[in-house]
């Protein structure tokens, strides 16, 4: 699952700065939250721990901050097992879904707190407050309480005060989970800008898809503990390992069928309705098994006088006026239901419900994979 | 009184009779306690009033009994020590009573309502049944007739109420502070002095003004427990009944009252505070 091993020699201390090897958490001694999860992230590497709620992300990060116990495996940072440091020893900076300022101290003092702690003179802790208040472009607002700011301004400040403290290491738990769309994109953009400037690890927890392939240099899908596919976001995208990952990371179409031959590079699918398909092999399960067969909606097309490599048929059934686009809806004989997303232009095909109609892509926008789910 | 223009004769009557229900209550509740505020500065030696006192007779009047208190040995070793052990038994408890409900509230802290229904129990079980155990246990223990016994008596009577009003206080507190705390490098101690408790001092606070008040006007303990070296306030105002029947007790009572009203402000105002604190706006 881990991809440092491509470049062929030994993998250095900061290839693997941050490390989880064979790490399982367990809360109540019976069931497993987390099994056996591997990570290496590269020093100043952003990656995403992306999952549906409840798969253990949460747990991970609360491991490497040392807020939990690893049941069994270790965790190392710069080579050195964190295991046995207190977290307040650790010096990772950490991000939460709900900010977490004290409401108590104003916003210079919340950003002041871990240098205060660490002991520095007055004067450095008074400007390297105003660099902080500056680098996220809140300067008026050192005197306020977290009460009176806006929640996009409070995370903001959040995140001045995990960065104030120059950690080489920071962990963001679902940070933008609390705001809504527009807020969550200029935050994104923040968030990366910050990480671009001042060159941290980052660790980041979301279980917004968009978010994740936005912002990543590489993403863990986890599920129920486990991680499905360690991968940058264009891989993730384009070759997903099975089709959690496939259904997880943008839309797609599934359809159901059996794995005929394999020959070459390429695999031959029959289909439930008994119609056939031919996608090349990554990941494709062995002859004579189950698989799905997935095609993703922007890669599938109404066929018009050319047809691609692969074509099926299917009864139209609604479209859907999107604005820039237009989502077309068909249904097969064997039931499954497919989805065309198709430009918004003068070539968008009038159909009449209930149409049979030709659906046609390209050999290598087809993935059989596994039929896990 | 404006009604609304639906409300028929009778729906108004109910109203009205409503109103002065609720106002002859409060009499009920309040007149016994105001009406020893004039009859303390009686200038006679009865618990009623004179002619002189209804036809606002400046003479009826007099400071006698407040002078009294002061000039007599009995009462001004009561008023010591009704501080004295009040102020003990307090800082006790709320030290006590602090660190159990942090305790409780915490998620991993096994047979917690177990816990916290045996630290309430004093708070529940009739006083006499308590104060008769301490009785037979502290008699073993040498410690009756003490100021410690009697200390330690009333910080077990006060601690439930800081648990409880600390527990209140903690369950709007927001645990992730905590680990935001530990995460920027802050040692367990160093939160919970510059996190924890400024966010619950309000809850503290009044249960330390609650736990004083319990020792302050507790008398059954004292009656089991207590030699005449430790008379308190209470104690004397329940022997002075039967022997010297004068408006001494009165006057005390009058500095009670002003001083019980005077922590509920407090408890008032700390309560508003710790509202302010939570919606974040100080
Ligand atoms: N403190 C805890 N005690 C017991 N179970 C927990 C605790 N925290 C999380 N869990 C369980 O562990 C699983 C993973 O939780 P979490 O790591 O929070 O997932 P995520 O962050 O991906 O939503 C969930 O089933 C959750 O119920
Ligand atoms: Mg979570």
């Amino acid at each position: 699952m881990t991809d440092t091993s491509t470049t062929g020699q030994a993998p250095s201390s900061d290839d693997q700065y941050v490390r989880f090897i064979n790490v399982k958490k367990s809360y109540d001694q019976h069931n497993l939250v987390v099994k056996d999860f591997n990570l290496d992230a590269r020093k100043g590497e952003f990656v995403t721990l992306l999952g549906p709620s409840g798969s253990g992300k949460t747990t991970c990060l609360m491991m490497l901050a040392g807020f939990e116990d690893v049941t069994s495996g270790s965790i190392l940072i710069n080579g050195e097992p964190v295991n046995n440091i207190a977290p307040y020893h650790r010096n990772i900076g950490m991000v939460f879904q709900h900010y977490a300022l004290f409401p108590h101290m104003t916003i210079s003092e919340n950003l002041a707190y871990p240098l205060k702690v660490r002991k520095k003179s007055a004067d450095e802790v008074k400007r390297r407050v105003k660099e902080s208040l500056a680098l996220v472009e809140l300067a008026d607002f050192g005197k306020r309480y977290p009460g009176q700011l806006s929640g996009g301004q409070k995370q903001r400040v959040a995140l001045a005060r995990s960065l104030i403290f120059e950690p080489s290491i920071v962990l963001m738990d679902e940070p933008l989970g609390a705001l809504d769309k527009n807020l969550r994109e200029q935050m994104q953009f923040e968030i990366k800008r910050l990480h671009e400037d001042l060159g941290f690890t980052a660790i980041y927890v979301t279980h917004d898809q968009t978010e994740a392939l936005t912002m990543s240099d590489r993403i863990a899908v986890f599920n129920d503990g486990i991680v499905e596919q360690c991968a940058a976001p264009e891989e993730l995208y384009e070759r997903p390992a099975n089709s959690f990952v496939a259904d997880f990371i943008g839309e797609n179409n599934r359809i159901p069928g059996t794995v005929a031959r394999i020959e070459g590079g390429r695999a031959q699918i029959s289909l439930a309705d008994g119609s056939s398909a031919t996608t090349l092999n990554p990941n494709c399960p062995q002859p004579g098994e189950p698989c799905m067969l997935t095609i993703r909606p922007e890669n599938l097309f109404i066929a018009g006088d050319t047809l691609r490599d692969n074509c099926i048929e299917a009864s139209f059934t609604t479209r859907l006026y999107v604005g820039d686009s237009i989502r077309y809806f068909f249904k097969m004989s064997s039931g499954a239901e497919l989805m065309v997303k198709a430009l918004n232009d003068s070539q968008a095909p009038v159909l009449t419900p209930g149409a049979l109609t030709r659906l046609t892509w390209d050999l290598a926008d087809g993935l059989a994979l596994d039929r896990a789910i | 009184m404006q009604f609304p223009k639906y409300f028929t004769f009778w729906q108004k009557v109910g109203m009205h009779s409503l109103r002065l229900t609720a106002w002859a209550v409060l009499a009920f509740l309040m007149i016994p306690i105001l009406v020893i505020v004039p009859l303390s500065f009686n200038a006679e030696p009865y618990f009623t009033f004179t002619a002189g006192m209804l036809s606002l007779d400046s003479d009826a009047y007099s400071l006698k009994w407040y002078a009294e208190i002061i000039n007599d040995d009995k009462w001004m070793l009561a008023i010591k020590n009704s501080f004295f052990i009040g102020l003990c038994a307090t800082a006790i408890a709320t030290v006590l009573g602090t660190l159990a409900a942090i305790g409780l509230s915490n998620p991993v802290m096994p047979f917690q309502r177990l816990i916290m229904a045996m630290l309430l129990s004093p708070m529940i079980v009739p006083l006499i049944i308590t104060a008769a155990g301490m009785y037979f246990f502290y008699t073993q223990l040498g410690l009756s007739g003490s100021y410690l016994g009697i200390i330690i008596a009333h910080a077990a009577l006060g601690t439930p109420f800081v648990i409880i009003t600390v527990n209140a206080a903690l369950s709007g507190f927001d645990y992730s502070l905590m680990r935001a705390s530990l995460g920027l490098g802050a040692t367990p101690g160093y939160t919970f002095f510059n996190v924890i408790m400024p966010l619950i001092r309000p809850g503290v606070i009044s249960g330390a003004l609650f736990a004083f008040v319990t020792s302050f006007d507790e008398v059954v303990v004292i009656l089991f427990l207590a030699g005449p070296e430790q008379r308190t306030i209470p104690r004397q105002m329940f022997s002075g009944l039967r022997e010297q029947i004068n408006p001494t007790i009165l006057a005390v009572a009058v500095l009670l009252v002003v001083l019980s009203a005077l922590m509920l402000l407090t408890i008032e105002y700390l309560r508003a505070r710790a509202e302010k604190i939570r919606t974040g706006e100080i």
